[in-house]
C-alpha cells in the first residue's frame, strides 16, 4: 500500500498542532506530539505522487440508523482544530433523493459522508442542507459540489461565510484555497419545504441562537428534530449568538411534539425535549450568573474565572469553552436595561 | 497613523531583528532569562526608545497590569490596571500608555487622568495579534515613569472575524451606555474614598482594517474610535487615545470621585469622523446606568 494518505494525514495533524500551539483558544495539544519540526515541515513540502488521484477517496463513514431512511454519522467530542468527525451529520433517504443535514469538518470527511450515502441507497443526493458556518458542519460540502445538489442556508449564511469563512479555512489547516468554501444556492427565512420524493423535510430559520444564522430541519415522515447546534449534549454548548435568543428558541422548540432529535453534538440521536433541558440548563445558569456579576460592577476578567458551570459533570471541553461563552454572555448581557 | 510615528515603528522593528543576533549569547546563560530577553526584543530593540527616548522606567508596583497568561479569545482580551496610590492634587497618574509590544501597531492607546479621577484603574477589552507583553507605562504629575509587564499568549486577535450577531450591532451602531457603581466606604469618607466606578460603553464593530471579507476578497476598511473624552461638570476626568487594538464595542472601566450632584458626559469620535454623545446626572453615593436611545 502507498503510504501518500497516511504521510498526508500525518502532515495535516502536523499543521494542526503546530497552529493549535500558536492558538489562544486551544488548551493543550490532543495527539500526536511532532519533536522534530523541520523534518516534518520538509517532508511535509515534499508533493504527494498520484496518491490524491484515485485512492484519495476515503473509506465510506459509518452510519447509524436512527429511524425509517433517517441515519447519522456520529461525531465524537473534540476540539474543533484537533479531532476529526467533531459535529454529527445527518442522511435523509426519500423516494426520489436524499438529503444531507451538514457535511463534516473537511474535504475528507465530506468525501467519507458520500461513500456511506453511496453504499446505503443508489438515489442521487439532491440537498446539502447546512446548519450553520462553524467548520466541524460545514467544511466537507466541497465533496458535494456536482450537478444536480442544491445547497441550502440560512438567509444570513453568506453573511457569515464572507466575514469567517477564510479564518476557518486558515486554522483548520484544510485549505488556503478560498473556492473551498461553498456558499448556498437557496437561503431561507421563515420556513421551507424540500421534497425529497414522498418525503417532506422543513428547514427553519431561526433568530440569533447559537450562531446569527442557525437552520433546523425536521423529517415530517418520521419526527426526527436535526437541531444543529441549537441542542448540545457531552459537548459543552458554545455561545457565538445571543444567549437570550437561544434561551427564547428553545423555549419555542421544546413545545413541540417530536420523536427524536439529532443533537448538533452527543449521542446520534435522543428523546425530545428532555434532550434540550442540558443545554438550557446550562445557558440560563450561565444568564443567571453574568447578570448577578455585572450588576456588582465585575469585569468580565474576573468573571471568566469566577463564574462556573453548576454541573460541570454534564460536560466535556469545560476548560476549553466555558470562559468564552461567559465572555460572549457578558458582551451581550451588559448591554441589557 | 502619521508617517513619524510609522518611521518609529519601522526603526524599532529593525533595530529589534539586529538586537536578536546581538542577544545570542543571553541564551546560552540562562534560559529563563533569555525567555524574557526574547519576549521583550521589540521593546528593548526600539519600541522603548521610540516613544520614551532615555528617560528612567522604573518597574515597581506604582501599577500593575493584569491579564491572562493564556486568552480565551484574541479579539477580547480583558486587561485590568490598578494604581498604586490615589488620585491627589499632590500626585497623581497623569498618563498611562498600554502597549502590545507584537501587535501591527503596539500602542494600543494613551488614556489620561486627572485628581477628579479618584484612582487611575482602567480596564478594557483589546486584541492580541500575537504572543507578545501587554504592558502599561504611567507617568506621573511628576514625570516618574513606571512600568508593569505581563506576557499574553493569544494570536489573530486583528484579524479574527467580529463577533456574534451581525445585525445587532448594525441596528445598535453608536449606541453608548453608562454604568456606575458607587463604591464610597463609611460616611465621613473623604472624597477620594467616596469614589464612582464608571463603565462607558460603545456600541461599534472597531474594526481593525485587518480583517477580510471573503466575497469580496478585500480587507473590510478600518473603522474604530480613536478619541474619547468624559467630563463631569465640564471638568475632564478621562480621556483616551485609541488604536485599532480595542476591541469590537469599546468598553471603559475608570473611577470618578464625584462630590456634588452633576453631569457625567462623554463624547467619542470615531476615525470616520463620527461623534457620539452621552449625559447623565450623577448624585454622589448612588449606582446608576444609563443608556442613549
Amino acid at each position: 500500500m502507498y503510504p501518500g494518505p497516511l504521510a498526508a494525514g500525518f502532515c495535516r495533524r502536523y499543521y494542526r498542532a503546530k497552529m493549535s500551539r500558536e492558538d489562544a483558544g486551544a488548551g493543550k495539544i490532543a495527539g500526536a506530539r511532532f519533536r522534530a519540526p523541520l523534518l516534518w515541515l520538509l517532508l511535509c513540502s515534499l508533493p504527494l505522487p498520484a496518491s490524491t488521484g484515485t485512492g484519495g477517496k476515503s473509506a465510506p463513514a459509518s452510519l447509524r440508523q436512527v429511524a425509517d431512511g433517517v441515519y447519522v454519522r456520529p461525531g465524537q467530542t473534540g476540539l474543533l482544530f484537533e479531532a476529526d468527525n467533531v459535529a454529527n451529520t445527518g442522511v435523509v433517504i426519500g423516494s426520489r433523493c436524499v438529503a444531507l443535514i451538514d457535511t463534516g469538518g473537511s474535504l475528507a470527511e465530506g468525501e467519507a459522508l458520500d461513500a456511506a450515502v453511496r453504499r446505503l441507497s443508489d438515489l442521487p443526493v439532491c440537498f446539502v442542507i447546512n446548519t450553520h458556518v462553524h467548520p466541524d458542519h460545514i467544511l466537507g460540502n466541497k465533496a458535494f459540489r456536482r450537478d444536480g445538489v442544491r445547497f441550502i442556508g440560512h438567509e444570513k449564511l453568506p453573511r457569515a461565510l464572507a466575514v469567517s469563512g477564510d479564518t476557518w479555512l486558515r486554522r483548520t489547516g484544510e485549505s488556503t484555497d478560498p473556492s473551498h468554501i461553498v456558499f448556498p444556492e437557496q437561503t431561507v427565512s421563515g420556513q421551507v419545504e424540500l421534497d425529497l420524493g414522498n418525503r417532506i423535510l422543513l428547514a427553519r430559520a431561526h433568530s440569533s441562537a447559537h450562531t446569527d444564522h442557525d437552520l433546523s430541519v425536521l423529517d415530517l415522515q418520521t419526527g426526527t428534530l436535526f437541531a444543529g447546534d441549537l441542542v448540545f449534549l457531552e459537548h459543552l454548548p458554545v455561545l457565538a449568538g445571543s444567549i437570550n435568543g437561544w434561551l427564547d428558541e428553545l423555549d419555542q422548540l421544546t413545545s413541540k411534539r417530536l420523536e427524536r432529535v439529532v443533537p448538533g453534538h452527543g449521542p446520534a440521536a435522543a428523546e425530545w425535549p428532555a434532550a434540550a433541558e442540558p443545554t438550557v440548563d446550562y445557558l440560563r445558569d450561565l444568564r443567571e450568573k453574568a447578570r448577578t456579576w455585572i450588576a456588582a460592577g465585575g469585569d468580565l476578567g474576573a468573571a471568566q474565572g469566577g463564574i462556573r458551570p453548576s454541573r460541570p459533570k454534564r460536560w466535556q471541553l469545560i476548560e476549553q469553552y466555558h470562559k468564552r461563552n461567559v465572555a460572549a454572555a457578558f458582551a451581550e448581557l451588559e448591554w441589557e436595561e | 497613523m502619521s508617517t513619524r510615528t510609522a518611521r518609529a515603528i519601522e526603526r524599532a522593528v529593525r533595530v529589534a531583528s539586529l538586537s536578536l543576533m546581538l542577544m545570542v549569547p543571553v541564551f546560552i546563560t540562562g534560559v529563563a532569562q533569555a525567555t524574557t530577553a526574547e519576549e521583550d526584543m521589540v521593546w528593548t530593540g526600539g519600541l522603548r526608545n521610540a516613544y520614551f527616548e532615555d528617560r528612567k522606567i522604573l518597574a515597581d508596583d506604582l501599577i500593575t497590569l493584569e491579564a491572562p497568561q493564556r486568552a480565551e479569545n484574541a479579539a477580547i482580551v480583558p486587561i485590568s490596571i490598578k494604581a498604586g496610590i490615589p488620585q491627589t492634587e499632590q500626585r497623581y497618574i497623569r498618563t498611562i500608555w498600554l502597549f502590545v509590544d507584537k501587535n501591527p501597531g503596539p500602542l494600543v492607546g494613551t488614556f489620561r487622568f486627572t485628581p477628579e479621577s479618584g484612582r487611575a484603574d482602567l480596564g478594557l477589552r483589546l486584541r492580541v495579534d500575537a504572543y507578545s507583553p501587554v504592558r502599561a507605562i504611567a507617568e506621573t504629575n511628576d514625570g516618574e515613569l513606571h512600568m508593569s509587564r505581563q506576557f499574553v499568549k493569544a494570536s489573530g486577535g486583528c484579524s479574527a472575524p467580529p463577533s456574534s450577531d451581525a445585525d445587532a450591532a448594525r441596528k445598535n451602531f453608536g449606541k453608548m451606555k453608562f454604568l456606575l457603581r458607587n463604591e464610597g466606604g463609611a460616611e465621613n469618607a473623604t472624597a477620594v474614598e467616596q469614589r464612582t466606578l464608571a463603565q462607558l460603553m460603545i456600541r461599534h464593530p472597531n474594526r481593525s482594517g485587518l480583517q477580510m471579507d471573503q466575497v469580496t476578497h478585500l480587507y473590510a476598511p478600518p473603522d474604530f474610535v480613536e478619541q474619547v473624552k468624559v467630563r463631569f461638570e465640564g471638568k475632564e476626568i478621562f480621556s483616551a487615545e485609541t488604536s485599532f487594538a480595542i476591541s469590537e464595542n469599546p468598553s471603559f472601566r475608570f473611577y470618578f470621585a464625584p462630590q456634588y450632584e452633576g453631569e457625567l458626559t462623554a463624547e467619542v469620535t470615531d476615525t470616520e469622523g463620527r461623534h457620539f454623545s452621552e449625559t447623565y446626572r450623577v448624585r454622589p453615593g448612588t449606582d446608576g446606568a444609563a443608556a442613549s436611545d
